[in-house]
This record gives C-alpha cells, structure tokens and sequence, in this order.
C-alpha cells in the first residue's frame, strides 16, 4: 500500500556504540508518509536507541540520516522537533499541577498581543483536540487528579496534534485499558490517514499487528526482519526476535524446559485476590520452601508494585497475605522484615548505602540480632567478611565503601545482607539485569544454593531468560493480573512471550 | 547488555592525598577556620587568647552546645528542627513557672517542689517533640514546616504563662547547674561537654547511631532493608526538643530570668554551629565532632569580634558572611564526595 512514496525519513548504515559495546549495528530505516511502523525487538535490542538518535537525544553516531531526502544532522532534541518530529516516552512527562488544557498547550499556550496567555482560548481549543481523541474531560481540571491511563493519553493526544510529521510512541499502551487502546488505535489510523507518520514501539505483539503496516524486528542491534505487518504473525515474530542458532554465547532458553513436579513443601506465603488500583487485579498464588516461583511479565505489568506489597512498601486496595498460614498487613518494611520477608529490589542505588563500607551495607539488616545496644564492630566485619568469601565479592575488603564496587558485586552485596540470618521468603526482582555472564551465572548459583537450603524464593523480571534459569513454576503478570500459570510442563521462551 | 565488570585495584582508594583530602573536607574545612580564626584574633588582641577568655568562650557557647546535641541528630537524618529555641524558651519559663516566684512577680504560677518542676518541665518539652514527631512521621509534614507551626505553638504557650511579665527563680538544682561553678570551672560547660559527649557516643557506639547515619545516607535503602525509619525520625525528634529543653532551663538560671523570646538567637547560633560544623544538610555525614569545631568557631568569631575595634552592626554582616561560606563548603564537600562515590 505504501509503493510509490519516497519516504519522509531514511537511515543507512546507522552504528553507534556506547563505551565499546555497540548498541546498533549497520541499521537501515525507512519511513514512509502515512505509514504506522511498528518495531519489536528484546529488552536491549537497539529499538530505542535507534529512536532516540531520529528524537535528536543521541547526536554521535555513523551513518547517514535523511529527511525528505536531504541529509540532516540534529544537534539537539530541539532541532528534531524543528524538523517535526516529537517523541511519547515510556515514562509519563506532564506536569500534574497544571490543567489539562495547559498541559496540552505546553510551552505554546496561546497569548493576545499583551503576552497574556488566553484561558478561554487555550481551554476550548483544548477541549477540542481531546474531543477529537474521544476524551471528554473538562480542560480546566488537574491533570494529576485524573486516572494513569488517561494521563497517558492525554500526552499521546499533545504529541499527536502538536503538528508533528513524525511521531514516535514508546510502549504506549503498556498503562491504558483496553477500550483506550481502541481510542488511540483509532486516532493513529486517522492521523495516518492525513499522512502523518508514526513509529509504535511495544512489547504487545497483538498491538503492533492491529495497527501497523509494517514491523521491523531488532535483535542485539541489527535489524533482523522487516516485513509487512498482514504477512506475518505473533509466532513469527517471536522467533526473529529471539533467533534460532548459536548466535549468542549465552544459554538461549529457545528450546523447550522442562519444569518440575510441584513439590508439595510447605506454604510460606499466600496471596489471596491482591487488587491495587490499576497495576494489579486480584492476583493470588503461593510460594512454598524449597521453591522459586518466577513471575514474568512485560514493564508496567504490576510486578514492581507486586513486590512492593509483598515488603509493606505499599498498601494494597484489597486482598489478603498469609505467612505460613498466619494473615498479616505488613504496616511497614520493619513489619515485613520481622515476618521473615526480604526484598531486593530492582534498583540497587534504592537499598545499599554508598557512602558507607560494605560491611555496613551487610550488617544492616541484621543489626538488633547481634547488639541489643551497643555496636559489635568486629562481628560485623566478621559476618561480612564470610558473606564476601562465599559469594566471592571482589575485591574481598569489608572496609572499602560500597560505592567503589562493581555493579554485579552490588548486587551480590544486597543479597549478601540477607543471607546471615536468612529469611523464610526472599523476594528479588530483576536479580540478573544490567549483569556479565560470569555475575549472572554467580547470582544464579547463590538463589539455588538458597532454594536448597529451603527458603521460598520469588523472582520478577521482564527478562525471560532470568526467570528461565531460576524458576521451578512461572505466573505470567499481564496488564496486572495473572494470565498464566506454568508447572511441571515444557516452557521457553516463545511459550512465555505468547502469553505475555 | 553486558555489563563490562570491572574489579577497582584494592590501591585504587590510596590514588593519594589530593582525593582523600577532597573527601575530608567537610571535616578540614571548618577546623582550618577555627585554626585561622583563633590566630587572627590572638594576633589583633592581647586580651583574646588568654585562660579566662577561654573559660568565657565556653560558657557562651554552652547553652548553644547543649541544644546543638540534639540538632546534630535531626540534621544528620537530613531533616530539620527550627523549634529548637522556642522549646528552649518554653521549658525555661516551665521550670520558673512550676518554682514559687518572689511576691513582686506578678505571674499566677504553680509552685511545685524542685524535683517535680524539672520533671514536668522536661515532659513539656518531650512532648512537645512527640508532637513534631507525630506531624512528620504519623501526618507527613515535612519538618520545615512541622516544626515552624511548633515554633509558634511553643511561643504562645510561653506566652500563656507569663504574659508578658518577668520570673526568676528556678529550682536550686537548676541555679546551680545553669550559674554555678566547681573548681573554677562553670557546670553549665561541664553539663555542655557532658552532653556532647553522651551525643557522640550514642551516634558511634550504639545501634540507634548507626540507624541515624544509615537513614540519613540513604532513607529509601533504610526503608529496603526494613529499618523502621518513621521510629527512627521520631525519636531524633523527641531528642532534638529534649535537648533544647534542657538548654533553655539551664539558660534561664544562667541569664539569671524567665521572659519571653529569651532564646530567639538560638535557632540560627545551633543551626550555624551543626552546618559550620560539617554535618552534611542532606543527611548521612558529620557527627558531634563536627559540632564542636562549629561551635568554637562561632564562639571564637562572636567572642573575638568583641575584642576587636569593630563597629557592632558590621559583626552581624561579618557572621553572616561566615555562615554563607559554610554553607557553600557543606554543599561542595557534598558534591565532591558524590563524585569521588561514583
């Protein structure tokens, strides 16, 4: 449908590399008026990278760039968006505190020839553009007062009619409900219908098949497949994305695993009809000793929120949680902690202590067991020191300050600080990300030495590969609720990816 | 996206002694002051840098120390107290309140005995703490705001008690401890270093210690490693006032008066001598320590001003100054740190 138009963008041979690993590699790109492109590809593939170089975000990088056929070279996201195009982050980027209608109007609001911004002016036309989208709120309320998703939509709904040529979505459907997913479908159909063209990154496969004419497949920085979006299917995509073969150095969980017979331990935790808002609807499972139950979803399925309800970091709206049958409401993290519940989460800055020695770093949690008043020093350095040697923490110096340490042997500290006295559940979440094979493969090793020693253990990522290596049974999270459930039968990573 | 993992030297720390020296300067910087302060007014005095002087030095930054103690506790947990004075002030007429004032005083108290007067007079006042604990913890009042509502809560109740008149009597143990001396040397510096010195050791030595610094240095690993964080703020509050109160009960029986708004220039002196001091306004780092050097900087720099022919307003301009250049030292020391982290 789209022969016969010279394309509005085009990049050849695009490379770029961060500190020596190369993010892309000798990518192609085209973009045609009136197209909606889709673009699939793992977590690290290169898809955003490729738009944050077309958003002007990245400026160094080989290759040639082409608008309208001239050669172009952005300096800035501000020269980008002189060019017309505009890009939707996957976080949101309004401002709460404003109205919708200044929102919308953000950084142009109309003003009279004193400089004086028209409110009656900027609301109506507000109104209307929204109206267009088939939102109906009153421009004048608080931004912040209204719903995720309708936020969200209502910065898609800015970036669409800001009069870009160009527009590019990031995951923009990950927080919207399913009738406004149909309403944003719509608008895009619409506005590609006026010769707008429109890259829609997302994880959702079913999305990009509904609404794109095209889809091009990223896979460790190469463009793998391009393909019109009528002539292929989930399944197909899946695997391009994924790749069949030696390629990577790294088990590839492509192939059919085999999980385990339920063991029938124990009960350590039950979560009964777990609802938050919109991140999690009546979400239930158990976790029982022995066992590491791998929850896998996509970002913003609810995992985080999942894991934080688990450590009393958040209150859930409704549902209960029992630790080996004894119901609980975890008032706070202290509450949770003393239940026998530990958390890592997946940002390591938000729980280890920099500044501070790693020593301290792993004595933290264990503090009241070894002085009721007064500081044991030397039993402190004692107990990390043996954390150190078995988890092979390098370098091995208690007294160094956390922050001087790697990334892996962070990671590898904040599961040390549980370990001593170790907890009856041990929740982590993306406890592989961001890691070299060697740390990964330690990390892995330390959550099984764990489950044989009997702990429950619950790992989230968006990653299937962690959950892959570690879990005995799998929960699928989607859009907040529990779609499947993987146990003592074959699974992969294809079988994950198509429930998700 | 591998990661290239990259194992620091155990020798990278020593690079030498420019780094560690940049890490330190939030302790070298205020030290260095006090050093080139003391030398200056020594050099442009002769009346400044003898024994007696000393000794008045340490009495008048006394009260201020006693009350610093607690800020110490609530600045390193990256909050702050701005009703320090007020409280201070509060407990001082409490005390005076609850003691039986000559029958000039025209003040409709309650004489109690000696003992009780202290003891209602320091439950006022850690009550008083309780209520800014509960509004930041319990509410969520950020404790800027907190505690400048208790700061005019404090005023008025002191307000209440003696409108607008004047006590002087407080119990004898007070008088003593506020007035008195021993061996030539006042108890109000001896009650001063006392409490200095149980500050420090708690925040070394003791288990809350550590939880101060670690909520300080980074609340939300706190929170992730299931520390009681709220607990932990509130107690710092509680502190905070009771030390306060203790300083201002011991400053009425050294002013040798009850009135209100005694204590007024205590806020900023306290929290001059926490920030001058070192202690980091974001939390985590610095220590009583560091409140000492702050505190005899500004007791050396307010004693010494005096000694020197200076024009009396200009003085106010010159502690400003100083307080600013600490200011800009605490907020650098805090950046070079960060970046030596990373």
């Amino acid at each position: 449908m789209s022969e016969g138009r010279s394309p509005i963008l085009e990049l050849q041979g695009i490379t770029k590399s961060f500190g020596g690993v190369e993010a892309l590699r000798g990518v192609d790109f085209a973009l045609l008026p009136g197209e909606i492109h889709g673009l699939v590809g793992e977590n690290g593939a290169g898809k955003s990278t490729l738009m944050k170089i077309i958003a002007g975000v990245h400026t160094e990088f080989s290759g040639r760039f082409l608008i309208d056929g001239a050669e172009t070279h952005f300096r800035s996201a501000r020269d980008a968006h002189a060019a017309g195009i505009a890009m939707v982050h996957q976080e949101l980027s309004v401002a709460p505190d404003l109205t919708v209608a200044e929102n919308v109007f953000l950084g142009n609001q109309p003003t009279n020839r004193f400089g004086l911004v028209q409110w009656r002016r900027m609301a109506r036309e507000a109104g209307e553009q929204l109206a267009r989208f088939g939102i109906d709120v009153d421009p004048m309320s608080r931004l912040g007062d209204l719903p995720i998703g309708l936020q969200q939509l209502i910065e898609i709904a800015r970036v669409l009619f800001s009069g870009a040529r160009i527009v590019i979505l990031d995951e923009p459907t990950s927080a919207l409900s399913p009738p406004e997913v149909e309403r944003l479908f719509s608008t895009l159909r619409r506005l590609r219908e006026e010769g707008t063209a429109i890259v829609f990154i997302s994880h959702f496969i079913e999305d990009i098949l509904r609404v794109s004419d095209t889809v091009t497949v990223f896979r460790n920085g190469r463009k793998v497949a391009e393909t019109a979006s009528a002539a292929t299917s989930k399944g197909a995509l899946i695997e391009a994305m994924i790749g069949r073969g030696g390629e990577a150095l790294e088990h590839s969980y492509t192939d059919d695993l085999m999980l385990p017979q339920p063991s029938g331990s124990s009960v350590i935790l039950k979560v009964d009809q777990l609802s938050l808002a919109r991140s999690l609807q009546d979400v239930s499972f158990e976790a029982r000793a022995g066992e590491v139950l791998g929850i896998y979803g996509f970002m913003g399925c609810g995992q985080q929120e999942l894991s934080r309800i688990l450590f009393g970091k958040l209150k859930p709206d409704s549902g209960t949680l029992a630790v080996e049958g004894r119901p609980k409401t975890f008032a706070s993290t202290a509450a949770a902690r003393r239940a026998g519940v530990a958390l890592v989460p997946e940002s390591r800055r938000d729980m280890l202590f920099h500044q501070e020695p790693v020593y301290k770093n792993i004595s933290i949690s264990i503090l009241d067991r070894i002085s009721a008043l007064l500081l044991k020093p030397a039993q402190e350095r004692d107990i990390a020191q043996r954390q150190v040697e078995q988890l092979q923490i390098r370098p091995p110096v208690v007294g160094l300050d956390l922050g001087m340490l790697s990334g892996g042997n962070q990671q590898k500290v904040a599961l040390a600080k549980w370990l001593t006295y170790p907890p009856k559940l041990l929740v982590l979440c993306e406890p592989t990300r961001g890691m070299d094979v060697g740390a990964k493969n330690d990390v892995i090793n330390i959550v099984r030495d764990l489950r044989a020693k009997g702990l429950a253990i619950i790992v989230l990522s968006t990653e299937p590969e962690t959950v892959l290596s570690l879990a005995d049974r799998i929960l699928v999270l989607k859009r907040g609720a529990v779609v499947r459930e993987f146990r003592n039968e074959p699974v992969s990573k294809d079988r994950l990816l198509e429930a998700a | 996206m591998a990661s290239s993992e990259t194992v620091p030297a155990a020798g990278q720390r020593a690079r030498g002694l420019a780094p560690f020296l940049r890490s330190q300067m939030r302790n070298i910087a205020p030290f260095l002051t006090l050093i080139f302060l003391s030398g200056f007014f020594a050099f442009a005095s002769p009346s400044f840098a003898t024994l007696d002087n000393l000794g008045n030095i340490l009495t008048q930054v006394s009260v201020t120390g006693i009350i610093a103690v607690g800020l110490t506790f609530v600045i390193l947990c990256a909050e702050i107290d701005l009703s320090i004075a007020s409280i201070a002030n509060v407990t001082g007429i409490a005390v005076a309140y609850f003691t039986l004032q000559d029958s000039y005083v025209n003040i409709a108290n309650i004489p109690l005995p000696g003992a009780v007067a202290i003891i209602v007079s320091i439950l006022l006042c850690a009550l008083l703490g309780l209520v800014n604990a509960l509004g930041l913890t319990v509410i969520g009042i950020p404790s800027f705001i907190m505690t400048l509502a208790m700061m005019q809560i404090a005023a008025g109740i002191s307000a209440l008690l003696v409108r607008g008149q004047i006590a002087y009597k407080v119990p004898s143990l007070i008088t003593t401890l506020g007035s008195g001396s021993i061996g030539g040397i006042p108890w109000l510096v001896i009650v001063a270093a006392i409490m200095l010195l149980a500050g420090h050791l708690v925040l070394t030595y003791t288990r809350f210690g550590r939880y101060v610094y670690m909520v300080g240095g980074n609340r939300e690993a706190a929170e992730y490693s299931g520390l009681n964080v709220k607990l932990i703020l509130g107690a710092v509050m509680v502190i905070s006032a009771v030390c306060s109160g203790i300083g201002g009960m011991l400053g009425v029986a050294h002013f040798g008066s009850a009135q209100q708004n005694e204590f007024d220039t205590y806020l900023l002196d306290s929290i001059a001598a926490v920030v001058v001091g070192g202690t980091s306004l974001f939390g985590g780092r610095g220590g009583i320590g560091n409140t000492i050097v702050g505190l005899l900087v500004l007791g050396v720099l307010n004693n010494g001003l005096d000694h020197v022919n200076i024009d009396s307003f200009l003085k106010i301009l010159i502690r400003g100054l100083i307080l600013l250049a600490a200011l800009v030292i605490n907020v650098y020391a805090q950046r070079l740190r960060e970046k030596a982290a990373e």
